[in-house]
């Protein structure tokens, strides 16, 4: 699923990264326990979650995530932005809570870690 | 361990938030530059920012060690600190020592130690008060 129907579905905005929207995720992960997240990561993740500081970035970084959502409207850090400017990462938010979130997406057919080719 | 291709101390301070994972990425960014497998990386990032957040938390500072060979990624921990009381505990999925205020930074899961494992390929650990040292390998032959 490209990040532009990402944002389509979630009728999210970017808030980095809009150079990005033609890039694939190929899974969804919704998560505020970045150790969780950490745990089992499939490649080309998009990660949708409600943790808002640098670390959720930097997670991201390690894991090579494609496109992070915040949920519920919710507004980063500054400095986690940098980050995520600097890493060249797509930051969208939307104003679905997490569970609406992940619903959509697996709706419109981006699957989880265990259905993930 | 064969050959050694690359090796460098990360040293990590206690408590320090604002540059957490800064290490790790570091170590992500020579693995890159080494023509790592991208996968073998994503395992070897996994667990040294694991184990950076955990020295953060736990410790009270320490070191980590990055050897790259041609054969394996060894990343070993060295810490200043109580060491671990009982491994066996600490080492289950989601028991944790973490404050609320760590959990609320979206880490203190539980998951720290177990995912170190989970992503090396040989995890040893040895704990004592003054301190605790983990070794961790990722096969890259």
């Amino acid at each position: 699923m490209k990040i532009k129907e990402i944002k389509a579905i979630l009728n999210a905005s970017f808030l980095c990264g809009e150079d990005k929207q033609e890039a694939d995720c190929m899974a969804g992960c919704g998560c505020d326990l970045m150790s969780d997240v950490l745990a089992f990561p499939k490649e080309r993740m998009c990660l949708l979650t409600g943790l808002t500081n640098a670390h959720v970035i930097r997670t991201s970084e390690m894991l090579d995530v494609v496109c992070v959502v915040f949920v519920r409207g919710k507004q980063p850090p500054q400095d986690a932005l940098e980050l995520a400017r600097e890493l060249g990462l797509a930051v969208l938010s939307t104003d679905c809570t997490l569970y609406e979130a992940c619903g959509k997406l697996y709706a419109h057919g981006l699957p989880g870690k265990n259905e993930a080719v | 361990m064969s050959e050694l291709l690359y090796r460098e101390v990360y040293p990590v301070e206690k408590d320090d938030f604002v540059r957490a994972g800064e290490a790790s990425a570091k170590i992500k960014r020579v693995l890159k530059q080494l023509g790592v497998d991208s996968d073998k990386i994503r395992h070897a990032s996994v667990v040294a920012y694991e184990c950076e957040i955990n020295l953060i938390i736990h410790s009270l500072g320490g070191t980590m060690c990055l050897e790259v060979s041609p054969a394996e990624i060894v990343i070993t921990s060295n810490d200043r600190g109580p060491g671990i009381k009982d491994i066996s505990l600490a080492m289950k999925e989601g028991w944790s020592t973490a404050s609320d205020s760590i959990r609320e930074m979206g880490f203190g899961a539980g998951m720290g130690l177990p995912n170190m494992k989970r992503h090396s390929d040989s995890f040893t650990i040895e704990s004592a008060p003054g301190g605790t040292t983990i070794v961790m390998r990722i096969n890259i032959a």
